[in-house]
């Protein structure tokens, strides 16, 4: 069965810069109108280009942000406003898990003490109980109990963002957004943490928007992708089918810059044009610039995320109307 | 002759000893990977070999460029071989840009001092090279600071700065991982033409094995301060020895065929303060005998060329990806 555990309607973020590049003031548009539904128990990637905006609408997904426009329902509930009660409440049951663990961590505390952090800050166990639970949720990321007194530092990287898990499971979260949570790692560690979320999620149902540049990790991961271009989704679908037949050209040029062992340069599309800058977003579809299939309509018209031909694209190319294209 | 010949390069802090006998040839032009987990000693090697480590570090073995000695050479000597003939792009971006100057002005100081450039000329070229690593309106943007740039833009200023000095090597300590697939994909095909063009040799630091493999002609493997494997890429990568090696690749999720769990190498590496007995890798190596535990294997010339640290080698037979003249059983 799938269930909508949350949805987002219209997200627009806004962010006003001081000084722009020629001394006025100036805003971005850091995430420009997405529509997105998280059915229960899936995991969600999102990938895109550095600067398209995942972070930024990570954060509105778990209400740490309030949109400049549009909303998140959660189960069809409007969010409370961030910081207000009913949102602490809620926020038990939604975690966020970044990049940088050393970040994340306090240096001065053990890790056992930081896990069982969440235990009194919510209110949820104390004492003997609090130590068990901790015991138990070291134990399911795979920490040894003689790690419970150590600090962070005192721990390898792919030990350390275990750490980082145990405690964003700690409050039993129901809806998790793990931003770039393995690319700090190497590719052995990398591996045993990408094991250790898909295995959480098997065992508890949980739900995970999973942001990330690896492609290769994002597809192993994740159940359905979507594709980010300067604030916008262009394409969107299940990860079985969007690497192995991406249709919108920028996903194409995306999935043909992955290096793969043993392969050489030639098979790449090398995008040609500005990267993109969200100060200055090029009119009509905001990839038309560095597009090789654009024509005049494209620089005029944005084009919406839509069904054609059984793949949500955001394309004038790809459209059904104009079916012999591509 | 080698261009750069590296023997028994080793490197000690604090009575901690983290590299144990390094040995690396570099031909004019040629292009060498090196990858290996985390804290294995890779840019170590290579600041200690350009004589950039601390003071408190103990050097040890040998570091010849064009025959010339570098370990045990004084402060201008090494400084003059290395900044006429060799750059470097450090792991860390913000420790090689200046925050205090304009990016505009680093690159052009550094074409001044290697190119002869000035003024007008030098202006143009910082702004050919900016243009050439993908920053947007590069003519625009040369007279900002490091901080008014993003992380992925700061590396590629600096990439910028280590070509415009023309260098003959070029190390590159992980020039792409705060870097997105396509212009991590740009960079990697700007440095092969970069290359092609100027016949520059070039190291490339990375853990992006795919990344490893596209560009470079030969690889290494380093394990806990040794080199445990090393040769052609296409060989390397066709049918790894080592069983960390094979470890490394096998951890890699794929982006076609099934996507089923991935497979990490268990364990983590060692603590350089407390190195296993025998060989490093063996307390996680499967194939691992009371020997491997006892007694650290050799570097030896492979059968099938290459160099391999290993008693008990990944059978030959049983290859990666199907290699073209087929591998006889
Ligand atoms: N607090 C902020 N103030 C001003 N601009 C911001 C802020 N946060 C993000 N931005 C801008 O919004 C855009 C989107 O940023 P965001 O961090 O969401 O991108 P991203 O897709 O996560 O990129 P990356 O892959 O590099 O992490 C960028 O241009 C960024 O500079
Ligand atoms: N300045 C220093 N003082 C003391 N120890 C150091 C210093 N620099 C490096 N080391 C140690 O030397 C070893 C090798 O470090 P090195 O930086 O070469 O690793 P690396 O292979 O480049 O790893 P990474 O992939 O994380 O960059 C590590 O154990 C590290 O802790
Ligand atoms: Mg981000
Ligand atoms: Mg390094």
């Amino acid at each position: 069965m799938t269930a909508l555990l949350l949805e987002a309607r219209g997200l627009v973020q806004q962010y006003d810069t001081s000084r722009g590049l020629f001394g006025r003031a100036t805003s971005v548009r850091a995430v420009d109108g997405v529509d997105l539904q998280v059915n229960r128990g899936e995991i969600l990637g999102i990938v895109g280009e550095s600067g398209s905006g995942k972070s930024t609408l990570g954060r509105m997904l778990l209400g740490l942000e309030r949109p400049h426009d549009g909303q998140v329902l959660w189960q069809g509930q409007p969010l409370p406003a961030p910081y207000s009660a009913a949102w602490r409440s809620l926020r038990a049951q939604m975690q966020l898990i970044f990049q940088d663990p050393l970040a994340a961590l306090d240096r001065r505390m053990t890790i056992a003490d930081q896990i069982g952090e969440p235990f009194i800050i919510h209110g949820l166990a104390k004492g003997a109980e609090a130590m068990a639970k901790v015991a138990g949720l070291m134990a399911r990321v795979g920490l040894r109990p003689d790690q419970a007194g150590r600090y962070p530092h005192e721990l390898s990287g792919g030990q350390r963002q275990r750490v980082v898990i145990a405690r964003a499971l700690a409050s039993s979260p129901r809806f998790i957004v793990c931003d770039e949570p393995v690319s700090a790692l190497d590719v052995s560690i990398q591996a045993q943490v990408v094991n250790l979320l898909r295995d959480l999620q098997e065992q508890s149902d949980l739900t995970m928007v999973f942001i990330s540049h690896d492609l290769k990790v994002v597809r192993n991961i994740c159940d359905r992708v979507a594709v980010m271009y300067l604030g916008r989704i262009v394409e969107e679908g299940p990860s079985d089918v969007i690497f192995s037949d991406p249709r919108h050209p920028y996903t194409q040029a995306l999935v043909s810059s992955i290096p793969k062992a043993g392969t050489g340069l030639s098979h790449r599309v090398i995008l040609q044009g500005e990267p993109p800058n969200p100060a200055a977003r090029p009119t009509g579809c905001a990839f038309h610039p560095r597009c090789g299939a654009a024509d005049r309509a494209c620089a005029l018209e944005v084009p919406v995320l839509e069904l054609n031909r059984g793949r949500l694209t955001a394309c004038l190319k790809l459209r059904a109307t104009g079916a012999q294209a591509a | 002759m080698s261009f750069i010949s590296i023997q028994g390069l080793t490197v000690a802090f604090d009575g901690t000893q983290v590299l144990h006998g390094i040995d690396l040839e570099i031909g004019r032009g040629e292009a060498l990977g090196l990858v290996g987990e985390s804290g294995c000693g890779k840019s170590v090697t290579w600041l200690a070999a350009l004589g950039l480590l601390p003071g408190k570090a103990r050097v040890g073995g040998s570091v010849k460029i064009d025959g010339e000695e570098l370990i045990g050479a004084s402060r201008t000597q090494v400084e003059r071989v290395r900044g006429k003939r060799i750059a470097m792009i450090f792991q860390d971006p913000s420790s090689s840009l200046n925050p205090v100057h304009r990016v505009g002005r680093q690159i052009m100081e550094s074409l001044t001092l290697h190119r002869g450039l000035k003024g007008q000329a030098a202006k143009a070229e910082a702004i050919r090279l900016m243009d050439l690593v993908g920053i947007p309106s590069a003519a625009t943007r040369i007279d900002l600071y490091p901080h008014e740039f993003s992380g992925g833009q700061c590396q590629r200023v600096m990439i910028a700065m280590a070509l415009a000095g023309e260098p003959d090597l070029l190390i590159a300590d992980e020039p792409t991982t705060a870097l997105d697939a396509t212009i991590q994909a740009q960079i990697l095909d700007l440095l092969s033409q970069i290359r092609a063009e100027t016949g520059m040799a070039m190291v490339l630091i990375s853990h992006d094995l795919g990344a490893v493999s596209a560009v470079c002609d030969r690889a290494a493997v380093m394990y806990a301060g040794r080199i445990v494997e090393m040769n052609d890429t296409a060989a390397l990568f066709s049918a790894p020895r080592h069983p960390y090696t094979r470890g490394l690749f096998d951890a890699i999720p794929e982006i076609d065929g099934d996507r089923g769990r991935l497979k990490p190498i268990h364990g983590t590496v060692p603590d350089p303060r407390a190195l296993p007995q025998g060989c490093a890798f063996a307390p996680r190596c499967g194939s691992a005998d009371t020997r491997c535990h006892t007694r650290s294997p050799e570097p030896q010339a492979g059968r099938e060329g290459g160099l391999l640290a290993c008693f008990h080698p990944v059978a030959w037979a049983v290859p990666l990806m199907t290699s073209p003249q087929g591998i006889p059983a």
